[in-house]
């Protein structure tokens, strides 16, 4: 018997707050933000309190509730997430290990992985044991996952893995990594491709770390050199990872809401640098609250906030009693990216000289100038803003697929001018 | 677009299929340049089908389908923004809600009970006033000037907010009224009408007021949160047509040998575009869930659906015509139709910039909507 989800959300309820802190705005704004406001020592302190977050929520049975029991989740339903994402407003939750831990590895395994593959991480990862990065992007082209050239060779019941990956979030503090490589360079090129998983600290892995023009440092590249994988490793069949694949980059665009795996309060974004609040607290911070357009400006900043959360409801909705296709994902991924491209500007103009000039104790005006510098990575990451468009206009819409230049075996596709 | 109930389904079906059958485009056309549009009959016909009743109590022959009305509202609107048709859809159902809620039973349940059965229609000025009320024994007069009112003249009665002692107060004015006089404006939209309504010592009985005097300030604005719903609707409808529209017309005009929308440009403004679709069907349909729930955070939910969607509905139907080309621009093509219907609709209760200040407002004062 399940439990209805007004019970369950009760329960939660009257578990939170003996359980899980409130929201620590100090702690949060992990991705992208700035040095200004952080370093190694307090990332790795954060991702120490993410684990114990989920471990909390794990014993508390609050971790994987649309995850079945024999894994260590709930058993339960979106509607339960749902509700159980609505009573987390307030408290403090592991949101940096959202993604990619729970989406898309979770996931993926879920819905590819052995049953041992499934018993051996699942419940790891919803103890907070078990932290994932993505092996996806390739130095030598970020949008087109399927021209990996990554190479996996077989030998025993083991592969030989060499190449390298990049644009991977937070492989430096990661325990594991989904990892997509080419196994076969004589077919088509979404025929040969296989999905693995891997310790990511295994010997033959460098981890290099990247730095943004913001100073912000949690992407990494990693170089793989005669990397061991067991083949009990392998997820998916051999040559089959475009399969994967298809649902692998379904699951990244649903971060931006609508996946049953992620437990989000949703409602930070009231905390969040760039939103109306925020903003607010800058312009009173300025005294330009009462400036000519200031309102209008935070107004239009909260108003693409609020639009955006209805467009992932509605969407989401909308693609779970199946009247939108799940390639419907790219809209939310668009509507997001363009929205926080659109916050950053608004909060640079409400600062004015301030987000250009700042003193060394206003941390505040720092985060708006590096925000507003490296504001095109919210169009970019997780699938560009313009692969979006690709996905809603031809999947979508029905328009004409793009012509291709990458057919036949993959070996002879150009990959540089020749 | 917005129907989600069965019943919801079959009451929108029923208005899709009255409006196609009433205001087909050629019929819209037929209107333009007519002093009046208003058709008494196809308005009790709509009456029929429920779109005056959902805002208004029982006692008052109204009732709602779905148990918000608002919501049920909204499918209307969205019907009529598909349309661009004409009809009292803002004034009466406003003014029927302000008596439904602020009006006295003994008074105004005769003109409540009117309006939802389609016999007659009602205007609210909700544009800038200057009507003043001045107090006799029994009696209150009205003077001064409406300077924008939507169906003046086709309302059997005016909802007015005049200034008195006590504050802005609403006032029920029978459009037959002696002294109320009123001038027909132009505008944009080939079939909503507007009067300016001057009032010169216009005498009511006390009873026509309506609510507590000096309360209309924030009932205005309870209303402007109702009627902006309303107009979200007929953006997101209006929206759907012309992107239908502009859809067929990139697989079907072909351009150096191919389709216009196999070009890489043209698939993504159109991708833009859908995405602008969704987002504002999404958003009226919170906001019509928020007001209609009487939910704390609604007034921060319509704000932002008008801040967003009053500009960028009216830019993505100008992209529709930009993707048209040459005919895009012309009267024949039909994309005129949703463009003048989405324009007023954007700006009629102060526009998009309007709409963030409010929203702005609301935040800075710490009561933004919980995303």
């Amino acid at each position: 018997m399940t439990v209805p989800v007004e019970e369950f959300a009760a329960r939660a309820r009257d578990w939170l707050p003996g359980h899980i802190p409130p929201t620590d705005p100090e702690a949060g704004h992990f991705f992208f933000s700035g040095p200004s406001t952080r370093n190694d020592e307090h990332d790795l302190r954060r991702i120490d309190r993410c684990r114990d977050l989920q471990r909390r929520l794990f014993d508390g049975g609050f971790a994987g509730i649309c995850v079945p029991t024999e894994y260590g989740g709930q058993g339960l339903t979106p509607a339960h997430q749902s509700a159980f994402n609505r009573e987390l407003r307030g408290y403090d939750y592991p949101i940096e290990i959202q993604a990619s831990t729970f989406i898309p590895c979770m996931a993926i395994l879920l819905e590819f992985g052995t049953e041992e593959q499934k018993l051996r991480h699942i419940p790891a990862m919803l103890r907070g044991e078990e932290i994932w990065a993505q092996f996806l992007s390739e130095p030598g082209g970020g949008s087109d996952a399927a021209g990996a050239v990554t190479t996996a060779v077989p030998d025993g019941e083991q592969w030989v893995v060499n190449g390298s990956k990049i644009w991977t979030t937070g492989a430096w503090y990661s325990d594991w990594a989904m990892c997509l490589a080419r196994t076969n360079w004589d077919v088509e090129k979404h025929r040969g491709l296989t999905v693995f998983s891997l310790p990511v600290h295994s010997a033959g892995i460098e981890i290099h770390r990247i730095e943004l023009v913001n100073g912000a440092k949690e992407f990494c590249q990693e170089f793989l050199t005669d990397v061991v994988i067991d083949d009990r490793d392998r997820v998916g069949d051999v040559d089959g990872g475009w399969t994967v694949m298809t649902r692998w980059l379904h699951h990244e665009r649903t971060i931006s809401g609508g996946s049953p795996y992620v437990t989000s309060a949703g409602g930070r974004s009231d905390e969040a640098p760039n939103d109306g609040p925020a903003l607010a607290a800058l312009a009173r911070g300025l005294g330009t609250l009462e400036a000519p357009g200031t309102l209008e400006l935070i107004g239009e900043a909260r108003s693409l906030t609020l639009v955006g959360d209805a467009l992932v409801r509605s969407v989401t909705k909308k693609m779970q009693t199946q009247e939108l296709p799940h390639h419907a994902a790219a809209m939310p991924r668009l509507f997001g990216g363009t929205a926080n491209v659109r916050k950053a500007a608004i909060a640079l103009e409400l600062a004015g000289p301030s987000g250009v000039v700042w003193a060394p104790d206003e941390p505040r005006h720092a985060a708006v100038g590096g925000a507003y510098l490296v504001r095109q990575a919210g169009c970019i990451g997780g699938g560009t803003t313009e692969m979006a468009r690709n996905v809603i206009s031809e999947r979508l819409l029905g328009m004409p697929r793009e012509a291709r230049s990458d057919e036949g075996p993959f070996r002879e596709v150009p990959r540089g001018p020749r | 677009m917005f129907a989600e109930t069965e019943d919801q389904q079959l009451f929108e079906a029923a208005s899709r299929r009255f409006l196609d059958t009433t205001y087909p485009t050629a019929a819209v056309r037929g209107l333009a340049g007519a002093a009046n549009t208003f058709d008494a009959g196809v308005w009790r016909d709509g009456a029929q089908l429920g779109w005056t009743a959902l805002l208004v109590p029982e006692r008052a022959g109204g009732g709602s389908i779905s148990g918000n009305g608002l919501a049920d509202l909204l499918i209307v609107a969205a019907e009529f923004g598909a349309h661009a048709a004409p009809g009292p859809l803002f004034g009466t159902n406003a003014v029927a809600a302000a008596l439904g809620r602020w009006g006295s039973a003994a008074d105004h349940d005769g003109p409540l009970k009117e309006l939802a059965a389609g016999d007659a229609a009602a205007a609210w000025a909700h544009g800038p006033t200057d009507v003043s009320a001045t107090a006799g024994a029994g009696t209150v007069t009205l003077d001064g000037r409406a300077g924008v009112v939507e169906g003046a003249a086709e309302a059997s009665y005016l909802l007015v907010t005049a200034s008195e002692p006590a504050g802005a107060t609403h006032y029920l004015v029978p459009r037959g009224a002696a002294g109320v006089h009123l001038r027909p404006l132009d505008g944009v939209d080939l079939t909503r009408r507007f009067q300016a309504v001057t009032f010169e010592g216009v005498s009511l009985p006390d009873r026509a007021r309506v609510g507590d005097p000096g309360a209309a300030g924030e009932h205005n604005e309870d209303l402007r949160d109702l009627v902006a719903v309303i107009a979200l609707g007929e953006m997101a409808g209006a929206l759907h047509r012309a992107f239908a529209m502009t859809l067929d017309w990139t697989a079907n005009r072909y351009s150096f040998g191919r389709p216009l929308g196999s070009y890489q440009e043209i698939k993504h403004r159109m991708a833009d575009l859908r995405t602008q679709l969704e987002a504002a069907e999404a958003v009226a349909g919170r906001a019509a869930f928020a007001v209609g729930t009487g939910a704390a955070d609604a007034r921060s939910w319509v704000s932002a659906g008008m801040a967003h969607v009053g500009r960028h509905a009216p830019e993505a139907i100008q992209d529709c015509i930009q993707l048209h080309g040459g005919i895009g621009v012309t009267y024949d093509h039909d994309l005129h139709l949703f463009l003048r219907r989405v324009t007023l609709d954007a700006q009629m209760l102060g526009g998009p910039g309007a709409f963030a200040r409010r929203l702005g407002a609301l935040v800075a004062g710490g009561d933004g909507a919980a995303a």
